[in-house]
């Protein structure tokens, strides 16, 4: 049977994060904590390939004890196992360091419960928004990396071929590999399920699998947490407002109005810029 | 494969130890390419990066990937480069993750450049993921402003929380400092085909049999709306009062050679469909040229476009919040508006962009300051 | 349908539903405790007073561990003119030990709540909304269906405690729509300000709140508004009677963004930032409305029962009572084996003898009030002329205060009717519907 490995991450609600206009901070308040949207299109797929190949998934998430909810919701909707690595000691992971410890985390699964055929990730999570942590556990764990995926085409588990559908800015590019991979979700992907009703009882009453450091024989603790983290965060601020002396236009007709437009627009660099005429513009 | 995996060393560990980071040197673009053709990212970064290395002089290189590219090679010193390494191999005609970035990995390492930047395009975010994992080093995704320090440390700024903050982001530990930058963000040098620079070949890392994955076919989807890469957007909002208030706005891009955007607001209606939209949940955009038609300019609307060159707001409310952040602001209504600039556009166009016989009863007044 | 049984399964988490779970959970019954929000409290809303004594019943010393905002050690009532207040208030350091109530969030005590009927084992379905009941017959309920896929859950007794709207009542015929006069629609700010400011501003150590209730100036609308000291935001709404709102085609929050207008307002909640905003509907048929409360196979409690005493805004008491007595009647019943009529008609008893009923019972008459007078007159015309005659009355203009007091009389009497009767049959009318 297929073993697939999903990767999800608990965050804030980035979209509901305000700034605080007096002190231009971030007010985190009330901000709810769901699962990255993209981590269950991963979460469907990997349903999707078990209610038609049968396969086993396993969900893993490296974050807080409270992340434990997440895996719960993850059971709900179907997935067999959840594994939340938590420790102080991962606190502050950037990229680099995640990607170590959720590649560790995946080669444990693989000895519990079985090697691993599939791995899925988000495209990206809403609060790191790196896409960077996919590739890096691909990379780790050294297996094919399949990212931006919006269709599985063909999967055959005997074969161990895979087809996809990768999403690009120009198109998209079908793509043959064969098992192991890593795939990154898109949206496109799939309409993640909602629960039902013996799933949400069983996702309730479910205690998720936790590992810590001390759980991970070799693990480097210099490549962990903050520690293990090169990239640092120097200073963050709020843009200022779009700073504009607005012009505004109200000719007496719309006629007026349209040209008096585009005098303004040809006196400016935007024709340069756009192309629409070879030599700087003298003034008209 | 269990055990085959565990008895290797996991990739992108490196032996401890101090490194001396002292021989990294320059800057390194890694350019972009389908089929022969570059990416405008690709010139873009390189003009940011003269930037950069004129800064920390520096050699400012390029590194370009591919199979029948030496072209690209010639280009990347037209657009600023001073070194380019150029690796052209037929197996390395379609991107694939793994024999490119072996590639990269070998260049870097002999190359030693203190700075790698490439695209934050689906491959550049694909690539520049795999090559940090492997280095190792720190990568600062999706960056928006560059700048270098007087420690040759890489001052990589990139938004954060849905576009409300931006966030400085640096790497002390590792060479080379990595980023990727979005698309439109920064401008390319002039093409100058009088500058002169070196071209270095570099072999393939990997043999043909080695690569598992294989690339059946892409299509080109020439109807997909491309709004980050755009540079003209006309966008329209509830304003509209229907789907059919779009015809006239798509006859203004069209005739401006731009993309229809929208606001979630007529999204949700089903006026247009999702891949419109321009907003928090939409696309964040930085074209040259942003029209705002019957659009308010709702929070979630601005962080999506407020980088955008040059606004152009149309709406009949003159205390709708988008005037405010609107370079220019028609007031009126946009049946009427709209069809007009189309209209001026045409015939400014049929004579070659000239000014419209209405300017000269403006000539007396002063010039605008533009930008 | 899940393959497994409950002994009871309960339809919402407010006070009244958890109630009920925790009383069946502890007493080692199989409980399902069903709630439509994404956690409860997600999307409740009252106004925001809690009182000890009820769930003390349940849990001993609960406030020592619930989230909770401050101490309420002031009560006052505002009678609002156009530009002017007269108040009344009481403030009492006997209030403080033991304490009689305190300022709350729905967002965090019913959580909280919730957790505490887990903890002693109810199962917690959440985001899940119970669309029918499963009835045997049409006489017996057996269970719910909800909206999720197998949807389906059987359980020996099923309560009903899903808010005012009850559509589960509605279903089992003991709750109709509800008449514009039996309802009123209450909107909600909560607005952000520094614990210093509140406290400065009303006169508040740290952990002491201070509650305004407050007449007047709803638009001439039947309507109480409120505003309560949070540790950190203020809790300012008001409620106005759904039959007075249509009358008048005034939107709900145009009356709370009147009285944010107003001077005395104006000043409390200067500089503060508007976090949340909320509406809801509060049952005030009260104890004329309280349907027949248990068949076979259920009960109903709280406000899917109507059990809210409008004019003390208490419900969240009433609410946890009622959930406790249907609980206790449903073990029970577990321990008897016998989940029909007979057995849980006990639960109406339990209700009747209890403080819900007096208390209902003695301002049944309210709402017959509110709905044949003015509410101009009431909630406008009378406020006004208090603040008028009180004016009056202090204004040191040269005139005897003989001359002033029959002046002031003649303005609450013209605002009454213009007739002396008219004063006397309000004041009468009043004293009835508080005291019948
Ligand atoms: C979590 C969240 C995320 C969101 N994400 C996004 C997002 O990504 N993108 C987004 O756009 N919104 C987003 N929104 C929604 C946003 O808050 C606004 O509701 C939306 O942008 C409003 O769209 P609109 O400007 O088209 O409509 P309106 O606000 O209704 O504005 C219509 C405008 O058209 C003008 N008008 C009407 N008729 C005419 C006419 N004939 N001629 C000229 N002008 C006319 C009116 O004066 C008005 O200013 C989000 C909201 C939330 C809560
Ligand atoms: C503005 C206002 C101010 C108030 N002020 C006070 C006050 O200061 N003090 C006080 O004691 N009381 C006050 N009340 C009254 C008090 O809030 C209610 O009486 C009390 O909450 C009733 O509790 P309940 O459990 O019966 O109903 P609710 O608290 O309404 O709980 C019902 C629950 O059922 C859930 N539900 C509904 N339908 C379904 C379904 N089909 N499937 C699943 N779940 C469902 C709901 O989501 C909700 O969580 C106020 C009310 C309002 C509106
Ligand atoms: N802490 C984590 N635990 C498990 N998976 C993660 C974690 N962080 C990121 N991921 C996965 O990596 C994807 C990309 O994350 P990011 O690079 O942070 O944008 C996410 O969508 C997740 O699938």
């Amino acid at each position: 049977m297929l073993h697939i490995v999903v990767c999800i991450k608990q965050v804030p609600d980035s979209r509901e994060i305000r700034i605080d206009p007096k002190t231009n901070t971030l007010i985190r308040q009330g901000v709810p904590a769901i699962v990255n949207y993209f981590d269950l299109h991963g979460l469907e797929e990997a349903l999707r390939i078990k209610d038609e190949h049968g396969a086993r998934v396993t969900v893993v998430t490296m974050g807080p004890p409270s992340a434990e909810k997440a895996l719960k919701l993850c059971v709900s909707m179907g997935a067999d196992e959840g594994v939340l690595v938590s420790d102080r000691a991962f606190a502050g992971a950037d990229t680099l360091a995640t990607s170590y410890v959720v590649a560790l985390t995946v080669q444990k699964a693989e000895q519990e419960w079985g090697p691993v055929d599939l791995v899925f990730c988000g495209k990206q999570t809403l609060d790191g928004d790196t896409g960077q942590v996919g590739p890096g556990v691909a990379c780790r764990l050294d297996i094919e990396q399949l990212t931006y995926v919006e269709k599985v085409e063909h999967l055959d588990p005997k074969t161990r071929e895979i087809i996809v559908h990768r999403h690009l800015e120009d198109g998209v590019e079908r793509v043959k590999a064969k098992l192991p991979v890593l795939i990154t979700a898109l949206t496109e992907l799939n309409e993640p399920r909602r629960a039902s009703l013996p799933g949400v009882i069983r996702g309730t009453r479910y205690q998720p699998v936790v590992w810590t450091t001390n759980d991970f024989e070799d693990i480097d603790r210099s490549k962990i947490g903050l520690r293990g983290s090169p990239t640092i965060v120097s200073k963050t601020w709020v843009p200022d407002p779009r700073a504009v002396n607005t012009k505004v236009l109200e000719d007496e007709s719309t006629d007026a109005a349209a040209n008096h437009l585009l005098d303004e627009l040809l006196a400016t660099d935007l024709p340069q810029k756009l192309g629409w005429v070879k030599e700087a513009v003298s003034v008209g | 494969m269990a055990e085959q995996r565990k008895r290797k060393p996991m990739i992108g560990l490196q032996t401890d130890g101090d490194v001396d980071w002292s021989e990294y040197r320059g800057v390194m673009v890694v350019v972009e390419q389908r089929a022969g053709q570059a990416k405008p990212v690709s010139w873009q970064l390189l003009g940011e990066a003269s930037r950069l290395a004129k800064k920390l002089e520096a050699p400012l290189m390029a590194l370009v990937i591919g199979s029948d590219v030496h072209h690209l090679a010639q280009e990347a010193i037209y657009h600023g480069a001073d070194k380019v390494y150029l690796c052209d191999s037929l197996e390395l005609g379609p991107y694939r993750t793994r024999p490119y970035s072996r590639v990269c990995l070998h260049v870097i390492r002999t190359y030693k450049p203190e700075i790698v930047l490439m695209g934050a395009t689906y491959t550049g975010r694909d690539l520049a993921g795999a090559i940090a994992t492997h280095l190792p080093t720190g990568l600062t995704a999706d960056s928006t402003q560059l700048d270098v320090d007087e420690d040759r440390l890489l001052l990589a700024s990139r938004p954060a929380f849905s576009e409300k903050m931006l966030a400085t982001i640096l790497c002390k530990q590792f060479k080379p400092q990595m980023a990727t930058a979005r698309a439109g963000v920064f401008e390319a040098l002039p093409r100058d085909e009088s500058r002169e620079g070196e071209i270095i070949t570099v072999a393939p890392q990997m043999s043909v049999d080695e690569i598992a994955t294989d690339v059946l076919e892409f299509l080109e989807a020439a109807d997909r709306v491309n709004l980050e890469e755009a540079e003209i957007i006309v966008a329209g909002g509830r304003g509209l009062g229907g789907p059919a208030g779009f015809a006239v706005l798509e006859e203004l891009a069209h005739e401006l050679g731009g993309v229809v955007g929208a606001s979630r607001a007529v999204v949700d209606v089903g006026w247009i469909g999702h891949e419109h939209q321009v907003g928090q949940t939409g696309a964040t955009v930085r074209p040259k040229l942003y029209f705002a038609i019957g659009i308010s300019g709702a929070v979630q609307h601005v962080v999506g476009m407020q980088n955008s060159g040059c606004i152009v707001a149309i709406n009949k409310d003159p205390e709708a919040p988008i005037m405010k952040i609107s370079d220019y602001a028609i007031v009126g209504d946009l049946f009427q508006i709209v069809p007009a600039i189309t209209k001026a556009v045409r015939e400014r166009k049929a004579a070659g962009w000239a000014p419209s016989p209405f300017s000269a009863t403006r000539q007396e007044q002063p010039v605008p300051a533009g930008q | 349908m899940a393959d497994e049984r409950f002994d009871a399964i309960v339809v919402g988490a407010g006070p009244a539903g958890t109630a009920a779970a925790y009383t069946m959970a502890k007493a080692g019954l199989k409980v399902a405790l069903v709630e439509r929000g994404e956690f409860p409290g997600a999307k409740n809303l009252f106004g925001g007073v809690l009182y000890r004594q009820q769930l003390e019943e349940l849990i001993p010393e609960w406030w020592k561990e619930a989230p909770l905002e401050r101490t309420i050690v002031e009560q006052r009532l505002w009678m609002l003119g156009e530009d002017s207040v007269v108040t009344l208030g009481h403030r009492n350091e006997k209030y403080k030990s033991p304490p009689n109530c305190w300022t709350g969030l729905r967002v965090k005590f019913d959580p909280w709540f919730a957790s505490k009927a887990e903890q002693a084992g109810a199962l917690p379905i959440y985001e899940t909304v119970v669309t029918e009941l499963l009835m045997q017959g049409d006489q017996v309920v057996k269970g719910i269906r909800t909206d999720r896929d197998d949807g389906e859950l059987e359980a020996n007794i099923t309560i009903v405690a899903d808010g005012v709207n009850s559509l589960l009542g509605k279903q089992l015929g003991v709750h109709r729509e509800w008449r514009p006069h039996e309802v009123s629609l209450a909107v909600k700010e909560v607005i952000g300000l520094s614990k210093q400011a509140i406290q400065d501003r009303f006169n508040l150590d740290a952990n002491e709140g201070c509650t305004i209730e407050i007449v007047g100036q709803t638009c001439g609308m039947a309507g109480l508004g409120f505003l309560y000291t949070n540790q950190d935001t203020l809790s300012l709404g008001v409620g106005v009677m759904v039959n007075d709102l249509k009358k008048h085609r005034v939107k709900p929050y145009e009356v709370l963004d009147g009285l944010k207008q107003h001077p005395m307002i104006k000043k409390l909640i200067e500089g503060g930032e508007v976090r949340e905003y909320s509406g809801h509907l509060i049952p005030e048929g009260g104890f004329n409305s309280i349907p027949p409360l248990a068949g076979n196979g259920w009960m109903i409690c709280g406000d899917a029962a109507q059990m809210v005493n409008a004019v003390h805004r208490e419900g969240t008491n009433l609410a946890v009572t009622s959930g406790r007595l249907a609980g206790e009647v449903a073990i029970a019943a577990h321990k008897a084996g016998d989940f029909s009529l007979r057995t849980l008609s006990a639960y109406n008893d339990a209700i009747r003898a209890s403080i819900i009923h007096k208390d209902l019972k003695k301002y049944r008459g309210l709402h017959g009030l509110l709905a044949y007078e003015n509410s101009e007159k009431l909630f406008n015309q009378l406020p006004q002329a208090v603040n008028d005659a009180v004016y009056e009355m202090l204004l040191v203009d040269g005139k005897p205060k003989k001359t002033k007091q029959k002046q002031a009389f003649r303005q609450l009497k013209d605002a009454s009717g213009g007739h002396n009767m008219d004063l006397l049959r309000l004041g009468i009318k009043g004293w009835r519907a508080m005291n019948g």
